[in-house]
């Protein structure tokens, strides 16, 4: 039986001899002090930090299962209209964004405050243990969990020498021999240790860690993030006003935006055409110009995805396109009173899209002020099933045959009183459905270049062209070198931490009665899953003189 | 050969490679099943040492019987078969596409790289920490794990996606795989340990070993330390896949580094659980036992990631590649 599978060397010192103390179950009834101390203690404790660590996994669930506002704030939307019993207490347990909340930042809070007070003292410990000696050869080498003997003819003084040399070699720190007379000088042997670099390791992982928390927080409280859906051929200056969508850390300056601008010259992609990923789109890329400040040289290059624009420290991210048609609604006179192009917004992968144009100023047969409204679907491929459960739909994702479809609504559009709605989508609470003589709803059905006028003397719609848009995603994280830094770096230590192996030898040479030497070798590992066998067999292969297996012994 | 060609041919090396993993899965279960013959009386006269010694050199009563060497020779040689077929498979895979690509885009293809993991590990690893106990045990995972791969999450070659198309794809998802394929085996490895612990705490002081598996297996102390350098091995791959390489691939494709997307969060749960292992196992207390439970939970949160996040949350993860880019274009 192979001697590597029966030792056990697992005596793991790392944890319990440098951390503090087993603390006491019970609080000690003392004074506010002591207390306190025996807080810390409990706090600091491996078994706090390990319930803690669960405590973060476990609390960490949730945010998959409930739709996050950090997310998808849509599908937080959606389903909170879906329960609306229960969207209250899940408002109070702050479930809509686990990451922010109070109960998940006081675990994460509380798992750093027991790594700083666990690694502080550890550090002061591992300070003053880089300098010591290795220790005093234990006097029964053979209670150790892994030791070997033999005997030689050569000296006592020899085989030491033999031994340093070979230990030395292996990167072992060696005791020096001291005047204290108890000491080893006198005593016949040698003790060696290494793998200093094992904690080391693991005191950089757990302060890198820290320093990951730090760039992260950086990003959150000072960083922002938006979108803008801009048309092709459009621009976009990064200012406040111009997002669809924000969201910045609470000490994020507006003023601190930079004042660069995008425009989006062209943009190009393909659909695939044929195979089963027929109608998948791939390569989209976006030609742009960019001026990282109104008064800089523009420059043009290419966006993608995977490929983002970073102007100075803020990055600029191609994430998503879609079809923007041109509608024109003119007045019965012939006046233009809404006209450009128009983004509907993708469903699906098919690009069946929803829009709506709002026309708040146009003019009614008798002159008057009139506001009218359409809402409806594009498809970029158009066909129409007729009959039970048709309808129309759309074949391909490219406009091979686009068509807009809406209904028309007139009325109050609700965009004078200033309250804030969506640009997406038609606010009907005080709008009619246009209707035809036959009081039927008004569709607008148009392929491209087609017009349909609206009853009642309101004037008509054109569908004139078709241009694309992109989806475009704006960041500022302050602090994410620091985080991938800090990452890099804590991986490093935690290679460390997990592969040196800090072990000690010791071996004792001394005269046996028949004039020969009885050299004693024994190791203790003191990481958690060493196995000194190897490195025992070695030493004796090396110390004595004539090759010979070593006698093994179980403790 | 045309892409087509190559995708029969991958198609064609797994059903190969799956038949050799079940011979080697027999030959194993026939090298466990030879050892088992040799009579209880042979040993005990063969070990008349005190309790302790009985016990330790019974564990492995024949394990150089010849014909027990023989039936583990011929698994041993028949899953380097295996894995050179499921290798070929792999590669055919990526070969399949066109343009050609790293053979990672979907489930399927994750899979079938994961188990060819699993092997090349076993396979590695097998002389340094004598892992001939652990043979039954990949064959029969690998063996079952393909199967299930072939008949559920089997899709077609097809091209890979924009967002998929940068080399951290290459990085992150080799690295995600190869810590997985290491924590499965520490997985088992915590397995074996638990069922041996339960098996030993309750079989009668002084009861005869018997010639079983369990009775065959190292001793605890050996389990936990194989389960604990495999998990060593796999833990930094596992920080530097979900925690490096990961953001720094999302920050690119997506324009936000980590998002709290459903698998991002389970994969820094992964990564907490894991790391409280490493702890339990420094920990009096939690060391053995507990620690080997921790392990498991840890493999389940992994697996629940890699499946349980496509199939429930579908619809919400960046990281299913049913939805296209447009998904995110809705939520405008």
């Amino acid at each position: 039986m192979p001697p590597d599978t029966r030792l056990d060397t697992d005596l793991d010192h790392r944890a319990s001899s440098s951390a503090p103390a087993p603390p006491p179950s019970e609080p000690p009834s003392l004074a506010p002090r002591e207390l306190a101390r025996w807080a810390w203690r409990q706090l600091t404790s491996m078994r706090t930090a390990l319930l803690l660590l669960f405590l973060l996994a476990l609390a960490a669930v949730p945010g998959s299962v409930v739709p996050q506002e950090g997310v998808d704030s849509t599908r937080v939307a959606q389903w909170q209209a879906d329960h609306p019993r229960l969207t209250p207490v899940y408002e109070w347990l702050g479930l809509f964004s686990v990451y922010d909340s109070v109960w998940f930042s006081a675990i994460y809070m509380l798992l750093m405050v027991s790594l700083v007070g666990c690694i502080v003292p550890r550090t002061r410990v591992y300070w003053r243990g880089l300098r010591a000696q290795p220790p005093r050869t234990p006097r029964r080498l053979d209670r150790l969990p892994a030791h070997r003997s033999f005997t030689t003819d050569a000296a006592p003084e020899e085989v030491l020498g033999l031994a340093r040399e070979r230990l030395r070699a292996r990167r072992y720190r060696l005791r020096r021999p001291t005047d204290d007379a108890s000491d080893e000088a006198g005593d016949g042997s040698v003790s060696a240790e290494r793998g200093y670099l094992r904690e080391a390791g693991n005191l950089v992982f757990h302060l890198a860690i820290i320093v990951v928390l730090v760039g992260v927080a950086m990003g959150s409280l000072w960083g922002f993030r938006g979108s803008v859906v801009v048309v092709t051929g459009d621009g976009f200056a990064n200012t406040l006003t111009r997002y669809d969508e924000f969201s910045a850390g609470p000490f994020f300056d507006p003023d601190d935006l930079e004042p660069f601008d995008v425009t989006i010259d062209d943009f190009d992609l393909t659909f695939i055409e044929e195979g089963r990923q027929r109608g998948m789109a791939s390569q989209f890329r976006a030609d742009v110009t960019y001026r990282s400040s109104p008064d800089a040289e523009p420059e043009q290059r290419e966006l993608a995805v995977n490929h983002p624009l970073s102007v100075d420290d803020t990055d600029v991210f191609l994430i998503g396109h879609g079809y923007a048609p041109q509608i024109t609604v003119r007045n019965d006179d012939g006046s233009v009173a809404y006209s450009g192009p128009t983004v509907f917004l993708p469903e699906d992968t098919t690009f069946r899209s929803f829009g709506v144009v709002r026309v708040p100023d146009a003019t009614g047969a008798d002159g008057e002020r009139q506001q009218i409204g359409l809402e409806g679907e594009f498809y970029p491929t158009y066909f129409f099933i007729r009959g039970e459960g048709g309808g129309p739909g759309t074949a391909f994702p490219d406009a091979r045959n686009p068509v807009v479809s809406m209904l028309a609504y007139g009325g109050d559009l609700g965009m004078d009183d200033g309250s804030p709605q969506s640009v997406y989508l038609l606010d009907k609470d005080a709008l009619e459905p246009l209707t035809d003589d036959e009081g039927k709803p008004v569709r607008v059905d148009l392929a491209l270049g087609q017009t349909v006028d609206l009853p009642d003397g309101l004037g008509s719609v054109s569908f004139d062209g078709l241009s694309r848009f992109v989806k475009l995603d704006v960041a500022e994280r302050p602090g994410q070198g620091l985080a991938l830094a800090g990452l890099v770096v804590a991986l490093l230590g935690l290679l460390g931490s997990l592969y040196v192996r800090p072990r000690r030898l010791w071996v004792r040479a001394e005269r046996t009665d028949d004039g020969r030497t009885l050299v004693s070798v024994a190791g203790l590992d003191r990481s958690s899953g060493g196995d000194l066998s190897g490195e025992l067999d070695d030493l004796v292969t090396r110390l004595s003189p004539t090759p010979q297996t070593p006698q093994e012994q179980t403790p | 050969m045309t892409h087509e060609q190559f995708e029969v041919l991958s198609n064609q090396a797994v059903a190969a490679c799956a038949v050799v993993y079940f011979l080697a899965f027999l030959a194993h279960m026939a090298q466990w099943a030879v050892g088992r013959r040799v009579s209880v009386e042979e040993r005990t006269l063969a070990t008349a040492g005190g309790p302790e010694t009985t016990e330790q050199v019974a564990a492995y009563p024949d394990d150089d019987a010849e014909p027990v060497m023989r039936a583990r020779r011929i698994g041993v040689a028949l899953t380097v078969v295996a894995a050179a077929a499921h290798l070929l498979a792999v590669v055919a895979r990526g070969l399949a596409a066109d343009p050609e690509r790293v053979p990672w885009g979907n489930m399927y293809e994750f899979t079938l790289t994961g188990t060819l993991v699993v092997t090349v590990l076993y396979l590695v690893l097998y002389r340094r920490y004598r892992l001939g106990w652990l043979s039954p045990v990949v064959t029969g995972f690998v063996l079952v794990t393909l199967m299930i791969d072939v008949l559920a999450l089997y899709e077609p070659v097809v091209p890979l996606q924009d967002s998929l198309q940068s080399p951290w794809l290459v990085i992150h998802v080799i690295a995600a795989i190869i810590a997985t394929g290491a924590f499965t085996i520490g997985g088992m490895c915590s397995l074996l340990y638990l069922v041996k612990e339960r098996w030993e705490s309750r079989r009668p002081a002084g009861a005869p070993l018997g010639g079983g598996y369990l009775a065959r297996l190292p001793s605890l102390a050996v389990l936990d330390r194989v389960a604990y350098r495999t998990h060593a091995f796999g833990f930094p791959i596992w920080t530097f896949a979900a925690l490096i390489t990961g953001p720094i691939w999302a920050h690119y494709a997506w324009g936000r580094a980590w998002g709290w997307d459903p698998k991002e969060v389970w994969a820094f749960i992964t990564w907490v659980v894991y790391a409280a292992y490493l702890h339990a196992r420094a920990t009096s207390g939690w060391k053995g036992r507990s620690a080997a439970l921790i392990a498991l939970v840890g493999l389940a949160t992994l697996w629940f990631n890699f499946i349980g996040i496509n199939f429930f949350f579908g619809s919400g993860s960046q990281h299913s590649y049913a939805l296209e880019l447009v998904a995110s274009v809705t939520t405008v």
